[in-house]
């Protein structure tokens, strides 16, 4: 087994809760968050559920200081939140005493600010300062600004699995020396845009969506933010830093198989997850937890269960589960929210259970877990699979 | 460590940049403040019925791609990594403006499909089956950079050896109004807009697509060696040019050995005092290359640049038009690319004759 690179710290804010401390709590207790839309005025809202963060733009904005004249995005506000956080959980005091870079995760970026003033832009002067606020470079460049950032800055976009790989970027940056430190992650707010563009395509659930269930009806959608702390070996050892977990493994690949659809055996999903356990060094028998990318779509689940058959054999399948029925789909956060799922189980022994399974899917024998275990974790896989045929695979490790 | 080296360019941009030597029939456009692109023959490479539902991203990416893979005679790679500013902005200004008009209701998914920033990458992987590596940066005047950032990081580590990457930005009638509203383009009552030395707020926008294929290992077509890349996301005016020396310390160079520097100057008097502040000092003697008043600003405008300072090394001349000072000189080994917007994301960009 290689040696991974060091995870000294975590930030995250989703519907589950607004800490990494309430986020286990709510994991622990099987309190999923998934409720009727508040925040946006939408016409769907009665015919959809969503994971929402029980916050407003203005309580997110006090709560980290803005002024009244500033022009985040709701997803750079719990972005620059979930970052703080994770800064100050890896105790780091001055932010540019070394090498250190951030690397964010975004599908929409500032989307939410652009549709809910589109046509206002130009009859109302005090909107225009948002119109920067709109790319995802723009969310980066807040995050550095609010942590105090000064470096390597960039931001990922592919789709639904965007922030594996910025931790995938993170990680190989600390290991070949160009940094010595990163804050990666993701975060995306919820949007009229994401919500109305899976509801065109079908793959929203009226109800709780349900992971791997023979009657799934699709997707959640969700909004949160999550950042990990990466550092070196030499800073782990000269500052005797606590090291939550590892990243050993990290894999991406393309289905090139359709823009929106997975293919039917998963062929990116396997390569990504291959890929992985090459990096890493491990085999299939060593991974204890499986969390699966899961959305509850018919398409995701069943492309997803194959590729997993086919890396670990059908009857040698770990435990697994989705935690997307506690959080919603959070787009490109997912891989972030989930990273921190992975540390926590590992740090817990605990099997988080995959909440609102009722019925095998009747194309095999893959069964989830759905109550919560404890057992001791090692290692725990992590997959992310976006539009664009985008598979990403990260693998965590204890040591 | 591997060597990454420039083997073919492909680029779609405001001027003719492809079926040309080298912008012998560049154009200089002073007079429009979006200037517009120079078309390819799309039908030479999307068959007509596909290239109906593409963007212009899409569009320019695959024509882009496929020069630059001709050139290298490369047709299957390690990685494909993209850089993109705003994105695929012509699908999701659609997909947007049908939301707000029709309250939500009678949309179709086309738009929104292809609306997601890693459309081009996806599709240049989905039409060569190419199912390797597959990266889309979105960081504003770093997103190209960060591409080539991956891509050279891989390639030193002989994790691969033949990446493509490319820069694409779009352009739409919504955004350009956007920006005008912004001051982010120059206002329409200014009439006139030149470059250099301009004395107005706000600079010339376009749009364009360029891709180069990068190799490990030289070839009858290589360009140029990428010896180094640095991004800093914040940079004051007067820290430039000693990040610029340290850069170049890093690399075993000092300001005498760059023989010739590849400026992103846009014509906006706010921020081009980043690019004054070395072109009137520490490269008072080294010849000055600007490219935006031939190719527009953009978030992947830089890309363009590399284009430029490939190219230049590659024929060993410097084109009149291109020319920001009157210095000279005779061998063109070593250029260095300096790049950012609005005052943040700065890169520098070192490349060498090999």
């Amino acid at each position: 087994m290689n040696k991974g690179v060091a995870i000294t710290g975590m930030g995250i804010i989703s519907a589950i809760g607004n800490s990494v401390d309430e986020t286990f709590d709510a994991l622990v207790m099987g309190e999923k968050a998934i409720t009727t839309v508040s925040n946006i005025p939408t016409v769907h809202a009665a015919v959809m559920k969503v994971g929402e963060i029980k916050k407003t733009n203005e309580q997110l904005a006090s709560e980290l200081g803005l002024s009244p004249d500033n022009n985040f995005s709701r997803t750079a506000m719990i972005g620059a939140l979930a970052a703080k956080q994770a800064v100050q959980n890896a105790g780091i005091s001055s932010i540019n005493a070394y090498r250190t870079g951030l690397i964010s995760a975004t599908s929409v970026g500032g989307m939410d600010t652009t549709e809910k003033h589109y046509y206002n832009y130009f009859d109302q002067p005090e909107l225009i300062k948002y119109i920067s606020a709109h790319d995802g470079g723009d969310v980066a460049q807040k995050i550095a600004e609010e942590i105090g950032l000064k470096g390597f800055v960039t931001t990922i976009s592919t789709a639904c699995s965007s922030a594996a790989n910025a931790i995938m970027l993170g990680a190989r940056m600390i290991k070949s020396g160009k940094l010595d430190r990163v804050v990666v992650g993701g975060t995306d707010a919820l949007a009229k845009f994401t919500i109305n563009g899976f509801k065109t395509l079908m793959i929203l659930s009226d109800t709780y969506n349900t992971p791997f269930d023979n009657d799934r009806k699709g997707l959640n959608l969700g909004e949160a933010a999550a950042f990990l702390v990466l550092e070196s070996d030499e800073i782990v050892a000269k500052e005797n830093k606590k090291v939550l977990a590892r990243v050993s493994g990290y894999g991406n690949a393309n289905d090139a198989f359709h823009q929106t659809a997975s293919s039917e055996n998963g062929e990116g999903a396997f390569l990504a997850m291959e890929k992985a356990f090459e990096i890493s060094g491990l085999k299939p028998s060593d991974i204890d937890y499986i969390n699966v990318h899961g959305t509850a779509t018919p398409n995701n689940d069943l492309s997803e269960g194959r590729a997993v058959i086919r890396i670990f054999g059908e009857e040698n399948v770990p435990d697994f589960s989705s935690t997307k029925p506690f959080t919603g789909h959070t787009l490109a956060a997912a891989a972030a929210i989930e990273a921190v799922f992975s540390v926590l189980a590992i740090q817990n022994g605990i099997v988080f259970p995959n909440l609102n399974f009722k019925t095998p899917m009747a194309e095999f024998k893959m069964i989830p877990q759905t109550a919560i275990k404890y057992k001791n974790i090692d290692h725990v896989l992590s997959n992310s699979f976006g539009f664009g045929g985008n598979c990403s695979t990260l693998i965590f490790s204890k040591h | 460590m591997g060597k990454t080296y420039i083997n073919g360019i492909g680029c779609v941009s405001a001027q003719k940049t492809f079926d040309t030597v080298f912008l012998e029939e560049a154009f200089l456009n002073e007079s429009l403040n979006v200037l517009p692109l120079e078309n390819p023959t799309y039908k030479d490479y999307i068959s007509p019925i596909a290239a109906r539902r593409m963007s212009k991203a899409v569009k320019n990416g695959i024509v882009a791609s496929t020069l630059a893979m001709k050139e290298a005679n490369v047709e299957t790679f390690d990685a494909i990594i993209t850089g993109t500013g705003m994105g695929c902005i012509e699908d999701s200004d659609k997909f947007l403006k049908a939301i707000i008009d029709n309250n939500e209701e009678f949309l179709t998914p086309t738009s929104f499909i292809q609306s997601t920033h890693n459309t081009v990458g996806a599709q240049i992987a989905l039409g060569m089956s190419c199912k390797a590596y597959n990266f889309t940066y979105v960081n504003a005047a770093v997103s190209f950079e960060s591409a080539v950032f991956d891509a050279k990081m891989q390639i030193d580590a002989d994790e691969a050896e033949t990446i493509l990457v490319g820069g694409i930005d779009e352009m739409t009638d919504y955004t350009q109004r956007l920006f005008k509203l912004a001051g982010f383009i120059k206002k329409d009552e200014e009439g006139s807009f030149p470059i250099l030395n301009s004395q107005t707020t706000g600079t010339v926008f376009s749009e364009g697509a360029t891709f180069l294929v990068l190799e490990n290992e030289k070839s009858a077509s290589t360009y140029a060696e990428i010896i180094d890349l640095e991004m800093v996301n914040s940079l004051e005016v007067l820290e430039v040019e000693s990040k610029i020396c340290d850069f170049l310390k890093q690399n075993n160079l000092e300001i005498s050995d760059v023989d010739a520097v590849v400026l992103g100057i846009n014509g906006d008097v706010e921020f081009d005092s980043y690019y004054k502040s070395i072109s009137e000092n520490a490269f008072k003697n080294t010849p000055q290359v600007y490219y935006k008043h031939l190719s527009g600003e953009y978030n992947t405008a830089s890309a363009f640049g590399l284009f430029v300072g490939s190219k230049i090394i590659k024929i060993q001349q410097i084109p009149d038009i291109l020319k920001a000072n009157d210095v000279t000189k005779s061998d063109i080994k070593t250029v260095l690319l300096y790049n950012q917007y609005r005052g943040i994301d700065h890169s520098f960009t070192l490349i060498a004759k090999c």
